[in-house]
C-alpha cells in the first residue's frame, strides 16, 4: 500500500535577504507560514513545487516541508521547520522580531 | 605580518568585481540559483536558515588592528553589529543581505582580506598554531612554512582536480595547537642534528569517518617540505577514491592501503619530483620568513604586574588561566575568552572588536590571533602592560577568567543557523556553561574540554573533545550523543562513543553527572577529566551517565 500523504507547504529563501519565505495559494510568498497554502494533494503538491521553482527572481531552494492544519493555519511539524518560523535560539533576531 | 603584493591585491580586486557582476545577473534573475551557487560558494556566501552567511578567511589566524576594526564595521554597517569566529580560524557573519555582499567584499579587500575559500576539491587554506612566532616551547614560527604552502598549493596545476578537499595544519612546536592529527597533512617543526625539518603525519580527518593522523616520516628536511607533499598529494591525487565522496579523503585512501604501502610510494614518487625543485621555493622561503620577523620587544615593569597579582585576586585568577608562557620572558601570550558564560561560543560585538583592535595597537605590537577555539589572543604583551590591559578587557565583558576549563567550550552554529544541522548546539553550550558557574566548580574541575557538534560534519570537533557532544535528529527530536576521550593535542585520540543519546531536557543534567563522577573518581585534584579517564576507562564513567539499568543497555 502506498504510503499516506502527508501535508505540505512550499518554503524557500527569499532571494535577497535570504530569511524563510512560505507560497500563498493566490503565488505570494508570506513571511507567515499560517498564511501558506496547505497542501493535502500529492500532485498539487508537486505542480506547485515546480511552479514556485520557476519563480528564481524572487527566491533560491524552494522545497517541500511537512505541515499540520491548525484553526490558526498550517504550522510545521518538524523542529527544523519550526525554528526558521522564529529564528535562531541564541538572540532575539530574525522572524521572531517580526510578529 | 606578510603583506600582499601587486599579485595578490589585483586577483583580490578582480574576484569582488567578477562577483558584483554576478550578484547583479543573479538579483535580476538572469542567473539561476543552481547557476550561482558554485558561484557564491567560492566567494564564501552560504545560504542557512533565516540568511545567508559569509565566512571571511583570517590565514594562519592572524590579523591586525586595522583589519579587526574593518571587521567590527562590516559587523556594524551590514550586519547585526557583532561575528561569529569560528574553528576554522575564520568570521562568519550571519545576516549579510545578498545585494550588500560586494560591498562587504570590497571593504574586505580594502584591509587585505578575502572570503574566497579557495573552495572544491583543492588544497584549502594552511592553519598554524594561534602561539605561532610567540610561543616559549616553538622550535620555529611555523607561520613562514604555512604561507610557502599556500603560495605552492594554490592554483597549483596537478591539483586543481583532486578527489576531494586536503588540508594542511602545521605546528612549531611539540605542544600541538593546531589539531595537526585531525588534518589531511600534518606538520610539526624538529630539529634534528642540527638542521630544520618536519615530522610528517598523514590521513587525520574527522567527520564521518574520524581518524588520527599516522606518522609517514619522522624527517623531512626544511628543504625537502615541498616535494615530500606534492608527492604524498600525487599519490593520493592517483589512489584516491573518486567513486564515493564519503571514502574519497587521504584518511580513507591511508586507512585501505596501509601506511607502509603509502610511504613506499610517496617515497618512490619523491625520487622523482625532488629533482624538479630547483631551489626557487628556498629563496621565496627566506623571504617569507623576513616577512614575519619578530616584532621590537619593549621593556617594561615585572614588578608592577606582580604587585597588582598579589593584590587583586580577580587579576590573578584571570592570569592563571588566560596567560601563556611567550618566548621573551618579560611578555606574556593573551587568549581573551569568547566565552562569557551564556553567551555564545566565539560571538563578538563590534564594540569589543575594537577594543581588540585599540588593545594590539597599544600594548600588542599590533597582533591579534583568532584560535581553533574560538577565542582571540594577543600574542605579544609586556608583562608590566598586563594591568591596563586586564582593566581594558574587564570593562568591555572580555576577561572571563576560563580558558582551557569547562566553560571554555567549542560550538558549531547547529541548527540556529546551519542549513545542515540535524540539532542545535549553541543552547547546550549555553547551559553547561551557565550550570558550572552557578555551581561554582569550574575552577576546581579544572582542565576540561567540551565541544559539540550539531552534526556528524564534526565542525564543532566534538571527537576531539574531552567529552564531545553530537547533537542528532531522533525521530524529529533532537538527541545529544557523548563520547569520552577525545584529544586534540599531540597525544590525540578519537572519542568513545558513552551510550545511548540524550533528549535536550537530559543532557545538562547528564553532563552534570559526568563532571560529579569524575570529581569522585579522579585519585588526586591535579588528576585531570582526561587522565582520569585514560586510567580508569569508560566502565566507571558510564555507570554514573546510566544510573538506572535500564538506560544502560546499548544503544541500538
Ligand atoms: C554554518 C555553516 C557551515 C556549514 C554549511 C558547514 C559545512 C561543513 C561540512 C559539509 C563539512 C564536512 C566537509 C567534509 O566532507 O569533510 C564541514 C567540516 C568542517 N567544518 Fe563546517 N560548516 C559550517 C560552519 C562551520 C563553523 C562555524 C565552523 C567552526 C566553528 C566549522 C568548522 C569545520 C571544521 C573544522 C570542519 C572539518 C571537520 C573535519 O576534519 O572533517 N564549520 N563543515
Ligand atoms: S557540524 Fe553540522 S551543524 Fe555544525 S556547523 Fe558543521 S555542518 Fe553545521
Amino acid at each position: 500500500m502506498a504510503k499516506a500523504f502527508t501535508s505540505k507547504v512550499v518554503t524557500a529563501n527569499a532571494l535577497l535577504e535570504g530569511d524563510a519565505v512560505w507560497l500563498t495559494e493566490d503565488d505570494r510568498w508570506t513571511h507567515d507560514i499560517a498564511k501558506a497554502e496547505l497542501l493535502t494533494d500529492e500532485a498539487h503538491a508537486d505542480l506547485r513545487l515546480i511552479e514556485a521553482q520557476m519563480r528564481q527572481h524572487e527566491i533560491a531552494g524552494a522545497y517541500l516541508a511537512d505541515a499540520i492544519e491548525t484553526p490558526d493555519g498550517p504550522a510545521p511539524v518538524h523542529f527544523r521547520e519550526d525554528f526558521r518560523t522564529r529564528g535562531p535560539s541564541n538572540y532575539f533576531h530574525g522572524k521572531q522580531t517580526e510578529a | 605580518m606578510y603583506s600582499y603584493n601587486d599579485f595578490d591585491e589585483a586577483f583580490v580586486r578582480e574576484r569582488v568585481s567578477q562577483f558584483r557582476g554576478q550578484v547583479e545577473r543573479r538579483v535580476d534573475g538572469s542567473l539561476t540559483e543552481d547557476e550561482f551557487k558554485p558561484l557564491r560558494l567560492m566567494n564564501g556566501l552560504y545560504l542557512q536558515l533565516h540568511a545567508y552567511m559569509l565566512r571571511v578567511a583570517i590565514p594562519y589566524g592572524t590579523l591586525n588592528s586595522g583589519q579587526m576594526r574593518q571587521l567590527a564595521m562590516i559587523a556594524e554597517r551590514f550586519d547585526k553589529g557583532y561575528g561569529h569566529f569560528t574553528t576554522r580560524q575564520n568570521i562568519q557573519y550571519n545576516w549579510p543581505k545578498l545585494p550588500d555582499v560586494p560591498d562587504i567584499l570590497g571593504a574586505l579587500a580594502d584591509v587585505e582580506m578575502h572570503a574566497i575559500q579557495t573552495s572544491g576539491n583543492t588544497i584549502r587554506n594552511v592553519t598554524a598554531d594561534h602561539f605561532a612566532g610567540a610561543a616559549a616551547d616553538e622550535v620555529a614560527d611555523p607561520r613562514p612554512y604555512a604561507e610557502l604552502l599556500r603560495q605552492w598549493s594554490t592554483d597549483h596545476p596537478e591539483f586543481q582536480f583532486l578527489p576531494r578537499k586536503f588540508k594542511i595544519a602545521v605546528t612549531g612546536s611539540v605542544n600541538d595547537r593546531a589539531v595537526i592529527a585531525a588534518h589531511d597533512i600534518g606538520l610539526q617543526v624538529v630539529d634534528r642534528d642540527g638542521q630544520r625539518g618536519f615530522r610528517v603525519l598523514v590521513g587525520g580527518g574527522l567527520g564521518r569517518t574520524p581518524m588520527i593522523g599516522k606518522v609517514i616520516s619522522e624527517f623531512v628536511s626544511e628543504a625537502d617540505l615541498l616535494p615530500y607533499c606534492e608527492a604524498i598529494v600525487s599519490v593520493w591525487n592517483l589512489l584516491g577514491r573518486r567513486d564515493n565522496k564519503y571514502k574519497s579523503r587521504i584518511k580513507i585512501t591511508v586507512h585501505e592501503h596501509g601506511i607502509e604501502d603509502i610511504r613506499a610510494r610517496v617515497e618512490e614518487r619523491f625520487a622523482h619530483v625532488k629533482p624538479t625543485f630547483g631551489g626557487v621555493d628556498q629563496v621565496l622561503l627566506a623571504e617569507i620568513t623576513e616577512a614575519f620577523a619578530p616584532p621590537v620587544y619593549r621593556a617594561t615593569s615585572v614588578a608592577a604586574y606582580e604587585a597588582v597579582r598579589d593584590a587583586n585576586p580577580a587579576f590573578r585568577s584571570w592570569s592563571d588561566t588566560n596567560l601563556s608562557a611567550h618566548k621573551v620572558d618579560d611578555y606574556a601570550i593573551v587568549s581573551v575568552s569568547l566565552k562569557k558564560q551564556g553567551e555564545t561560543p566565539g560571538d563578538a560585538s563590534a564594540d569589543q572588536m575594537r577594543v581588540l583592535a585599540d588593545l594590539a595597537e597599544r600594548f600588542g605590537h599590533d597582533e591579534l590571533r583568532i584560535s581553533h577555539e574560538q577565542n582571540v589572543i594577543l600574542p605579544h604583551v609586556a608583562k608590566g602592560d598586563l594591568p591596563q590591559v586586564y582593566a581594558a578587557l574587564r570593562d568591555a565583558g572580555l576577561a572571563t577568567a576560563n580558558i582551557g576549563l569547562i566553560s571554555d567550550i567549542i560550538a558549531c552554529p547547529g541548527m540556529d543557523y546551519c542549513a545542515l544541522a540535524t540539532a542545535r548546539s549553541i543552547p547546550i553550550a549555553q547551559q553547561i556553561a551557565v550550570r558550572f558557574d552557578e555551581l561554582k566548580l569550574e575552577h576546581d574541575v579544572g582542565p576540561l574540554k567540551i565541544k559539540i557538534s550539531g552534526c556528524i560534519n564534526a565542525c564543532g570537533h566534538h571527537h576531539v573533545g574531552h567529552i564531545g557532544i553530537l547533537g542528532l535528529d531522533r525521530a524529529g527530536v533532537e538527541n545529544y550523543q557523548v563520547t569520552l576521550g577525545g584529544d586534540g593535542t599531540q597525544d590525540a585520540a578519537i572519542g568513545e562513543r558513552a551510550g545511548p543519546g540524550f533528549s535536550a531536557e537530559e543532557i545538562i543534567p547528564a553532563i552534570e553527572r559526568l563532571v560529579f563522577g569524575y570529581l569522585d573518581l579522579r585519585s588526586e585534584p591535579e588528576e585531570t577529566f582526561l587522565q582520569t579517564f585514560r586510567r580508569l576507562g569508560m566502565e566507571p564513567f558510564k555507570a554514573v551517565l546510566y544510573p538506572d539499568k535500564e538506560g544502560k543497555r546499548d544503544a541500538a
